[in-house]
């Protein structure tokens, strides 16, 4: 529906519209659009370019609307430069230096225009492709003033990122967050396809959330060739969706308590996580449910047997995991660490765009399955919770409670599975000239894919939003004034995902 | 407070697995492990190779070969099969000292060798590794990291993951080797002392994985430093790759 007043399209996640009907307007109109919507207390999903096929570049902007549950979409066309929107509304600061570094279009003003991945040259006429890792990078100077570089390869078993920090003793002043490391070039790939490696890129898009991307790449698929997964399946996502959050979420837990000395929770989480991944390899085989999710469903049923052995798995987690996380709220000394530590505020976490438990922890009460419900969500929704703190304890104690919804939520579905066929078969066709934007709840917060097909029915592009990509600015933030030695905490609090943003 | 303590480390028992002195833990059934080849092929047929998107299949002899470094064992050969002839069995030993091992055909071993009588002998009672994650998607990061909980418990062996790689004996690569971390892995290979080994984790560090073809990466750890163990799967489960550390020091 064209919105008369605001000049945008309204949609909701999932629905599908001609690519024609998304209105296209002035440079100057569309980001006076995204500011008002802002003001309004509307968030940027997504704002990103895609080539049209005269060569030129088009600019579309997702502002998502909780409070109503609605999507407004707008488009403009851009050339060589415009005017950054940056300044005036910091949450677009990061989706700017995208298209910058991917199709070359200049925002001027822009104060922070450094890359985003160090991507390889695509176009001509691209900005100049620097070696990674050189940047023009913030540097403070004076007396004790002085500088600490971390990575690319860190001290754990995690992925590449570099990371600056500025110091004077052992206070943070700033902390520069330079990634592109895991760049793999999934998105260029996924333009033309489906592929026969489509899928399995997707689930490893990010491997800690191939629910999460699984769940959104295949409702994607669903909605542009006008077909609906059936129920049982899923039933069978949101068990597999809610069986990602709680590994997750546990071994986060886990691991800020070794990050604070508290050895007990850190050991007991550490493998009460991998108790939920061999629930999800009860149902696919796979810790990382590869293979679960296919566009119509998914790839496998659970019969009583299977449910009865999955109840008896969640029984027993469950009373772990209360015994492990109960410790460790009870325990001062890791209270002591975790409160007032990394403290991001409200007014922050929503101009920076925050998504997740990182904003429920500010007390943002945004949440994808709440806001834009989808699938299984739609009948059966966890409880949300939101903390006011906006901490390391906040996203903890978040989490904690998000991990006992999770397996209410499980067990609710293993009690009342509905009946019927997991998948519908698909014959691999997409409707032609068809455009939709699909946003789900992923353990680390909002996941929106946006694709668009073009007249044979192949994607003509399809754009990635990790939560991940709102969220690293929010870790920089953090840790303002903060102890350096702080950092693995507040990191761990965030648990943020490099190939997410890398993509 | 302290009651507390002690009363939840009962509650949590005593959780490290027997494995490899007792049985190994309980794979789950619907577990994909390495492909057996048996029977033949019918006239013609080529459903495999055209079916496999990694393309890890391949023909001879009227009979299909399986290369497991790039397999993502999604079993959709075996399902397809007219006659049958692949299978995907429970066998979690799939890691290799030969990457040519890797390749499954008629009349192959049951696993393949993994055993460097050398890295017996230097680092047999003692392994420290430096990981090196190179656009791994953090699925084999983490089952790798889960080694080190409790329920592993990686030290019994004398295998570590170590922060630095001075103070290893080799590296771990995972993910295909992005060009933005080839000069990262090959800085972190040199700074680790001689003798040193370089161990090749999932199918994106064997040959790319489900992003072969990208020319965003070098399609695995090989292209950069030379690899003395391939440990396939996407992502291998933890005992997996487990069981090819321990076989490589000669430990089982």
């Amino acid at each position: 529906m064209r919105d008369s007043h605001t000049e945008t399209l309204g949609i909701l996640s999932g629905e599908t519209f001609p690519v024609s009907s998304c209105p296209v307007t002035d440079i100057t109109s569309f980001q006076k659009i995204l500011t008002g919507g802002v003001e309004k207390g509307q968030r940027i999903s997504a704002l990103f370019g895609a080539p049209e096929k005269d060569g030129g570049l088009r600019l579309y902007a997702v502002l998502a609307d909780d409070s109503a549950g609605r999507l407004h979409l707008i488009s403009t066309d851009v050339q060589g430069s415009y005017p950054s929107l940056t300044p005036a509304c910091p949450q677009v600061h990061m989706f700017e230096r995208e298209i910058f570094e991917q199709w070359g279009v200049r925002p001027e003003g822009h104060p922070w225009l450094k890359p985003v991945r160090f991507e390889a040259q695509r176009t001509p006429g691209i900005p100049e492709t620097r070696p990674i890792g050189i940047a023009d990078f913030f540097h403070m100077k004076g007396d004790e003033a002085h500088e600490v570089a971390v990575g690319p390869v860190h001290a754990g078993v995690i992925e590449p990122g570099h990371f600056r920090f500025q110091c004077h003793g052992e206070t943070v002043y700033h902390l520069e967050i330079s990634l592109g490391y895991q760049h793999r070039g999934v998105e260029r790939q996924l333009a033309g396809g489906p592929h026969n490696l489509t899928l399995f890129q997707i689930e490893a898009l990010a491997g800690d959330t191939t629910m999460g991307h699984m769940t959104t790449y295949c409702r994607m698929v669903e909605h542009l060739a006008g077909m609906v997964a059936p129920a049982r399946g899923q039933a069978i996502r949101g068990i597999g969706a809610e069986l990602e959050r709680m590994a997750n979420h546990i071994g986060d837990i886990g691991a800020m308590s070794g990050d604070v000395g508290f050895l007990p929770t850190m050991s007991y989480c550490g493998r009460i996580r991998g108790d939920a991944l061999n629930m999800t390899a009860v149902l696919c085989g796979n810790r990382f449910s590869r293979g679960l999710v296919v566009p119509g469903g998914t790839a496998w049923d659970i019969d009583t047997r299977l449910i009865d052995n999955l109840h008896s798995r969640l029984d027993e987690l469950e009373k772990d995991a209360t015994s492990a996380i109960e410790l460790l709220f009870e325990t001062s000394s890791v209270l002591a660490r975790f409160e007032n530590t990394g403290r991001l505020s409200k007014e922050t976490a929503r101009d920076i765009g925050l998504v997740g438990p990182a904003a429920r922890a500010c007390g943002l009460a945004q949440d994808v399955r709440y806001r834009h419900p989808y699938g299984i969500y739609r009948y059966v929704l966890p409880q949300m919770y939101t903390w006011d703190s906006g901490d390391c304890f906040a996203r903890a104690y978040v989490r904690w409670l998000e991990i006992q919804e999770s397996i209410a939520f499980v067990r609710g579905m293993l009690n009342a599975m509905p009946a019927g066929e997991t998948r519908k078969p698909w014959d691999g066709r997409m409707r032609p000239d068809t455009m939709s934007v699909t946003l789900t709840e992923g353990w680390r917060g909002e996941i929106c894919h946006v694709a668009a097909t073009d007249d044979e029915g192949k994607f003509a592009f399809y754009k990635i939003v990790d939560p991940s990509f709102h969220n690293w600015f929010g870790l920089a933030l953090a840790l303002r004034n903060q102890e350096i030695s702080d950092f693995p905490l507040c990191n761990k609090s965030f648990n943020l995902s490099y190939c997410g943003h890398d993509l | 407070m302290l009651i507390d303590l002690v009363k939840t480390r009962f509650q949590q028992k005593y959780r490290t697995m027997a494995w490899p002195d007792g049985p190994a833990p309980a794979l789950p059934e619907r577990f994909q492990g390495r492909p057996v080849i048996a029977g033949t092929c019918q006239a013609d047929c080529q459903v495999c190779v055209d079916l496999c998107p990694a393309k890890a299949v391949a023909l001879k002899d009227r009979a299909p070969r399986i290369d497991s470094g790039l397999c993502l064992f999604c079993g959709k050969c075996a399902a397809a099969c007219p006659s049958k002839v692949i299978t995907f069995t429970k066998e979690y030993r799939l890691a290799a000292r030969n990457r040519e091992d890797l390749v499954v055909g008629p009349g192959s071993p049951a696993y393949p060798d993994a055993l460097v009588e050398k890295a017996r002998n230097l680092f047999g009672r003692s392994l420290k590794l430096r990981e090196v994650s190179a656009g791994g998607c953090n699925a084999c990061e983490a089952d790798s990291n889960v080694l080190t909980t409790i329920g592993w418990d990686l030290g019994r062996f004398g295998i570590q993951f170590v922060a630095s790689p001075r103070h290893a004996d080799g590296i771990f690569i995972t993910g295909p080797v992005t060009k933005n971390m080839e000069a990262a892995v090959l800085k972190t290979y040199q700074a680790v002392p001689q003798p040193r080994i370089v161990i090749a984790t999932g199918a994106c560090a064997i040959g790319g994985g489900p992003f072969a073809g990208n020319p965003e990466h070098v399609h695995g750890g090989a292209s950069v430093v030379p690899v003395d163990l391939y440990i396939p799967g996407c992502p291998p489960h933890p005992l997996t790759i487990l069981d090819g550390m321990l076989r490589f020091i000669g430990r089982i």
